[in-house]
């Protein structure tokens, strides 16, 4: 994005923190937070797909729902649209809403069992738009057709359907209000191999047809390459590189994202037979006490002294990406 | 985008039709609901109609025919007063029935509102399950004993005897016996709270009352109706309780529970009149249970068309 920094970026986060509150003993009192984000910083400008990558319990969704206020964040300031949302509250949060949805990870469980499709899609139109029963239907309509789904199903109930048909069932709601951001959270994860590239691709129409602006969250890194034009990596609470895809994925620079990319299968066996994995030692550790210095000291293969002293800064290269880590200081 | 759905034609799109249809179509598909359905139906039918077109005044004393056996003229027999003990039973079942639908109405409406409330706003769960187990510690006879002492004579003044009675058992009923629905709705709240689609609501930004009226309290039908069928039983058993210990309806006031009673001492001279009203109570509940099992596999869309 040579022109990005031009642009006014359609989300803007900085300082992200969400601590959740740990409660032990028979008072109920407060022992301690486990920093499920902590300290995150990224914009995302109109049009781009950004790629929030990381291994299981990092703070990816955490990080997604913040953003979408399904929490009350901690600290930090969350802008969209130039608007800042991280403080609302009630009505004023309520009217924010239809700017920013989301795509939930397990279609099964983000589909009201009780409901038909066509009362599930309808739901944000019957919150936020003044339609008459005609109009909404229409759209409706409308929406399954989008989505590649059949107008026949509006009457159905969500568990009739396969995984890949319910997905686009809860795109088709959260497309409803025209939304110019979606959060993406592990939308392809709980599906099958080869209906994943059909929601993929789905997407991917829908944000050039549309003009969408998606985060995308996976742990599917080839999944995020094919996607994303920039790529976000987190470790226990942080972002710990974000780059252009192809910097990122060609020459990356934090040891954390090496080892990320190293664990990517190649398709090509006789490459994928010689080629040289990073292991990384131990676990990660609780989010609840992180390492002093720097999250990924204590696996990290390259440490040094200062990283278990001092946090890294987020700072940006020369080449426009930003990386987490003393060892761009040398 | 509006404009080009406008041009659809949309005439020849079938509208979403409505649910109850597919409710009631597999409703019609549990044997023993629709069987238990028309049970209810016929009982209530016959202890509304019934008086019309068995004119024997349940309370009609003809000691002469005292303690007989069952005849063409006492379909029924007699009991010791020489009543008809068929219009007593279908007297009794108009007071039964009433009480034991309207207790359990009483009873369902607590406990699914202290259950949701509890379940669905953290900051109040805690008072409100208190609450709840304060009711469950209650000595439930003695307060009903005490609730009766304080209010009979005051409400029958208001609405007359049989009303004010009527009202006070209901009452005391109800509020007596909406803690387990309460605990079990609640838990099934905390559950369901935690479901992503609650959460995709929750980005929609549905507040929260309809949130709790789209998608809670449809999914926790279930345990609702369940504590509904089971509360019908309760309440009918509970108010023959209380008529026996003289604290409910007065004794020339014929209810199921109370002919139940009053014919024990005479179990072995005529064992049909402890059958007759014991009958009808285990029926009916029986038939109640039978269609709320009917009906929570109706409303329940995974179950429905299997």
């Amino acid at each position: 994005m040579a022109d990005g920094a031009l642009q006014e970026p359609i989300l803007r986060v900085q300082g992200l923190k969400m601590y959740f509150p740990i409660y032990k003993g028979i008072l109920r009192r407060q022992v301690g937070e486990v920093k499920a984000v902590d300290d995150i910083s990224f914009e995302i400008f109109e049009g781009e797909t950004l790629g929030l990558v990381g291994e299981s319990g990092c703070g990816k969704s955490s990080a997604g729902r913040a953003i979408l206020r399904l929490y009350d964040v901690t600290a930090g300031t969350i802008k969209l649209n130039g608007v800042e949302i991280a403080g609302m509250k009630g009505d004023a949060l309520r009217r924010q809403r239809p700017e920013m949805q989301m795509i939930f990870q397990d279609p099964q469980a983000s589909l009201n069992p009780r409901m038909t499709v066509g009362a599930i899609i309808s739901e944000p139109l019957t919150e936020h738009r003044k339609l008459s029963k005609k109009e909404t239907l229409a759209r409706v309509f409308e929406l399954l057709d989008a989505v590649g789904l059949s107008r026949d199903f509006v009457n159905r109930f969500p568990h009739e359907f396969s995984g890949g048909q319910r997905q686009r069932i809860g795109i088709a709601r959260a497309l409803a209000l025209n939304p110019k951001f979606i959060v993406c959270d592990e939308p392809i994860a709980a599906l099958d191999v080869s209906i994943q590239a059909q929601v993929v691709n789905l997407l991917e129409d829908l944000q050039e047809k549309l003009g969408l602006t998606y985060l995308f969250i996976s742990h599917d890194l080839s999944m995020v390459r094919h996607l994303a034009t920039r790529v976000a990596v987190m470790y226990l609470g942080k972002i710990v590189e974000l780059a252009p895809r192809d910097l990122l994925y060609n020459d990356p620079k934090h040891p954390y994202t090496e080892a990320l990319l190293s664990a990517v299968p190649e398709a090509d066996p006789t490459a994928e037979a010689g080629r040289d994995r990073i292991i990384l030692e131990g676990d990660v550790p609780s989010p609840a006490h992180p390492p002093k210095g720097c999250n990924f000291s204590t696996r990290c293969p390259k440490v040094m002294d200062i990283c278990r002293l001092k946090t890294p800064e987020f700072k940006q290269l020369d080449d426009g990406r930003h990386v987490a880590c003393h060892l761009m200081d040398q | 985008m509006t404009d080009i759905a406008a041009q659809t034609k949309i005439e020849d799109i079938k509208p979403p039709r409505s649910q109850w249809f597919d409710v009631w179509a597999q409703f019609k598909t549990h044997r023993g609901a629709v069987i238990g359905m028309w049970f209810f139906i016929f009982i209530t039918l016959l202890v509304v109609i019934g008086p019309y077109l068995w004119t024997l005044d349940a309370n009609f004393i003809d000691i002469r025919a005292k303690n007989q056996g069952p005849s063409l003229a006492h379909p029924m027999g007699t009991d010791q007063l020489g009543r008809d003990a068929f219009s007593q039973v279908l007297a009794g079942g108009q007071v039964s029935l009433s009480v034991g639908v309207v207790a359990m109405l009483l009873a369902l409406f607590l406990g699914t509102l202290v259950g949701i409330l509890a379940g669905y706003f953290k900051r109040i769960d805690g008072l409100l399950m208190r609450f709840t187990d304060l009711f469950l510690a209650l000595p439930l006879l003695p307060l009903l004993l005490v609730m009766v002492m304080l209010f009979r004579d005051s409400l029958r003044g208001l609405f007359g005897p049989e009303t004010g009675i009527f009202i006070l058992i209901v009452f005391a009923i109800g509020i007596t016996s909406w803690m387990n629905t309460a605990r079990i709705v609640r838990g099934e709240v905390l559950a369901l709270k935690e479901q992503e689609f609650v959460l995709a609501a929750r980005s929609i930004g549905t507040p929260p009352y309809r949130m709790i009226l789209r998608h809670i309290l449809p999914n926790v039908m279930s345990p609702i109706m369940v504590s509904a069928t089971l509360g019908i039983a309760n309440a009918i058993i509970t108010e023959s309780a209380l008529s026996f210990l003289g604290l409910g309806f007065p004794s020339d006031f014929p209810t199921w529970g109370r002919l139940l009673f009053d014919s024990t001492n005479f179990m072995t001279l005529s064992p049909e009149r402890v059958i007759y009203p014991g009958l009808a109570i285990s029926l009916t509940v029986l038939s109640v249970n039978y269609m709320g099992d009917g009906l929570r596999d109706a409303l329940d869309p995974r179950i429905r068309g299997r």
